[in-house]
């Protein structure tokens, strides 16, 4: 199978590929060093139609295809994960919108977020309730035309600088995970409290934030879908979003593997480049062969979610899976092959390794993927 | 809060727990008694090391560097007048030992190094630029590895014993890494730097076999800092999963893990052992090296995996273990290198 990209998707990657290099690369080790959202970039990839991306033309967008998202999310993930994630999550927080909206919803709340005036998130896992998001807490109860949320999320990527976030929370706590429903929360309106986790390991430029509502109102206009149709939304919103994770994994490995390609051919031990040994060429062909593979799964799974194809719940798993898996194994090794140089915040690989892990973690660990995967194996 | 939390944190030397392990004898535990040393051999090394490294990497990596590359080589080639003067103030720690061999163009390639030292009458002159020097900046004593022949490759290399405080002696750059964050790493800058002949240790071009010779025995203890991390990791799984409901999945992680660890263990002991023995140990060294620290990788990674989010926030100890435990296949001797030295000796 060959991926063939339209030319308007290869024009969208290559504007953003140079776009990428000459303004995100030379800022994506400040944004590490000092763990600050880039501000700047986000309003560089608005200006620049990126974050409209994830939405069809007629709801303000550019493209609305996972191919493409996740081809964007590819050329920045190369140069700085943290920024990729402004584009992965912007995505996330519009696929809820778009899967399950009622057509007044889309075209209300859509164009903001394609022109880039605002950003999304998605807000899912709690402190009890991550893998099992069935164990939530969070109460939405309604009163007349509203709603009145109370609880509070945890590891909410960018739900602090989100202006629009999806919420699930339980309107039937009798139900179980039946109980569960979905909200589009607008800040000007139905403002909620964050407090950003200060370092992580690694996407260190991406807020993760710890979200609080208290007593919060949200017009019974901005639930999505119906009454406890929230935990399918959430698990049909994961599937499609999935890809955009392994291209961000698939991003994250190019990157440390273009680096540490050029500088195998660079450094001289033994009065040659040390590209010339075995031991370094093998490296350097498995690294090679898996991002070849991931590249491969990451694209099939976007196509599958594209055509809404019945088994793409379980090919988006398994693109996450291996692209992860993938990712943190190619950046551990590219560290190696720098040798003591690698181990340093001087050169970015170290970077890039430390903003693979979490690609094995969100979005579904990868024991949830594999249970996924499983599940529809043995279905 | 935990030492190493804290130390990793802020980037800071640990000078409490190194005052401490010199209080406990633990800088002394390779060096004879009549030393000032405890005597023991190289599998209580490899122990101590692994304890140390259960409770602090940096800690286990600034005792490690100072027993064994950073002292051994004095206690296996130093004359007498050497051992007395050098090894009592090792033991004790009032000295912290250091090792100077990488330069920056010359790292697996150890016999190219470019930094010289030229004689004149009884002193020779030192000049060059080291550099992932460990104790950076402590150390109270570094040996340091310049060609005395020019042209010989690893012939031409002979060892020396330079004090801090020695004219011309200067730290450099002191890098921002990944991990091991209150182990100092950077460079060591050589101006001129006065050396009396006496200092010289070993002949003339005997430096490269000292310097291999000290690395043999030093990759007992970074074995023994891979096992104390993997094992750190391991039991921080276990509490991690005992408080949650477990799957199989989970289950048959940490057993993979346990597995490789044990198995790890045994190979690091074997090699300790027969260090100890005074038999051949290069080729066991080596793999005892290569597999500890490879596991000590997987093994944080999977710990790391077995946590999920909370984990990969600053302060758990789940996402300091990756970070720390990946220099362990980098340095004294790249993982590569020890394919290497196994090879040749498997060949042999």
């Amino acid at each position: 199978m060959d991926f063939e990209f339209t030319e308007e998707q290869v024009a969208i990657r290559d504007t953003i590929r140079e776009l990428v290099q000459d303004r995100v690369a030379p800022r994506a080790a400040e944004i590490d060093e000092k763990a600050e959202y880039p501000k700047d970039i986000e309003k560089l990839f608005a200006e620049n139609g990126i974050l409209g991306i994830p939405f069809p033309e007629q709801y303000g967008g550019i493209s609305g295809s996972s191919v493409t998202i996740c081809m964007g999310i590819e050329e920045i993930a190369k140069a700085c994960a943290s920024s990729s994630l402004i584009l992965a999550v912007q995505a996330l927080g519009s696929y809820p919108i778009l899967v399950a909206g009622t057509e007044d919803q889309k075209k209300r709340l859509c164009p903001p977020l394609a022109s880039g005036e605002k950003v999304a998130a998605y807000a899912l896992s709690e402190t009890g309730s991550g893998s099992d998001a069935a164990a939530m807490k969070t109460r939405a109860k309604r009163y007349g035309n509203e709603y009145v949320l109370n609880g509070a999320k945890q590891f909410i990527t960018a739900g602090s600088v989100a202006g629009t976030l999806v919420v699930f929370a339980q309107t039937d706590a009798d139900a179980d995970h039946r109980g569960i429903s979905a909200f589009v929360l607008e800040r000007e309106t139905s403002p909620w409290q964050s407090s950003k986790l200060e370092h992580k390991l690694g996407i260190r430029g991406s807020p993760t934030a710890q979200l609080v509502f208290e007593d919060v109102k949200v017009p019974a206009a901005n639930r999505l879908g119906e009454e406890g149709a929230g935990f399918k939304l959430a698990l049909a919103v994961l599937d499609r979003s999935r890809p955009g994770i392994g291209a961000q994994a698939l991003g994250i490995a190019e990157g440390a593997f273009d680096y540490a390609l050029n500088y195998v051919k660079d450094r001289q031990q033994f009065g040659q480049p040390i590209s010339t040994f075995q031991g370094i060429q093998f490296m350097l062909a498995d690294i090679a062969t898996q991002i070849e593979a991931a590249r491969h799964l990451v694209y099939r799974a976007a196509t599958k979610v594209d055509t809404k194809a019945p088994d793409l719940t379980k090919i988006a798993a398994m693109a996450k899976l291996f692209a992860s898996d993938m990712a943190m194994k190619v950046t551990t090794d590219c560290v190696q092959l720098l040798g003591g140089y690698g181990y340093i915040s001087d050169y970015p690989v170290e970077r890039m390794m430390r903003d693979a892990k979490i690609t094995q973690i969100y979005e579904g660990t990868n024991q949830i993927q594999r249970v996924v995967i499983a599940r529809a194996l043995l279905r | 809060m935990p030492l190493a939390e804290e130390v990793d944190r802020d980037h800071r030397f640990p000078i409490e727990a190194v005052t401490a392990a010199a209080g406990a004898g633990l800088l002394g535990v390779l060096i004879p008694s009549e030393y000032g040393g405890a005597g023991l051999d190289a599998l209580a090394f490899a122990i101590c090391i692994e304890e140390l490294a259960q409770a602090c990497a940096s800690t286990s990596v600034i005792v490690d560097v100072h027993t064994s590359v950073g002292s051994e080589p004095i206690l296996l080639f130093g004359t007498e007048e050497q051992k007395r003067k050098w090894l009592p103030r090792l033991a004790s720690g009032e000295l912290l030992g250091a090792f100077a061999l990488t330069e920056p163009a010359s790292g697996s390639d150890a016999a190219s190094l470019q930094a010289s030292a030229r004689r004149t009458g009884d002193r020779y002159l030192l000049n060059g630029t080291k550099i992932f020097i460990t104790n950076v900046g402590h150390a109270g004593l570094y040996v340091v590895f310049a060609r005395t022949g020019p042209g010989e490759k690893a012939a031409g290399v002979s060892a020396f014993l330079v004090p801090s405080g020695t004219p011309g002696l200067r730290v450099g750059q002191v890098f921002k890494k990944m991990g091991l964050n209150g182990s100092p790493t950077g460079e060591l800058v050589l101006e001129d730097v006065e050396v009396p002949a006496e200092n010289r240790l070993g002949a003339e071009g005997q430096g490269f076999t000292v310097a291999m010779r000290a690395l043999d025995s030093g990759r007992i203890g970074i074995s023994g800092q891979a096992l104390g991390i993997a094992q750190a990791a391991v039991d921080e799984s276990r509490a991690v999963l005992v408080g949650r409901g477990r799957e199989q999945g989970d289950d048959f992680m940490l057993a993979d893990m346990s597995t490789r660890l044990e198995s790890a263990r045994l190979l690091a002991y074997h090699a300790a052992w027969l260090c100890s023995l005074g038999r051949p140990f290069t080729r066991q060294a080596s793999m005892a090296k290569l597999h500890c620290t490879d596991t000590a990788m997987q093994v944080a990674l999977d710990a790391l995996q077995l946590a999920g989010e909370p984990g990969t926030v600053s302060g758990s100890p789940f996402e300091r273990h990756v970070r720390d435990a990946k220099a362990l296949q980098i340095y004294e001797g790249s993982n590569q290198v020890q394919r290497i030295v196994i090879a040749r000796e498997v060949l042999r």
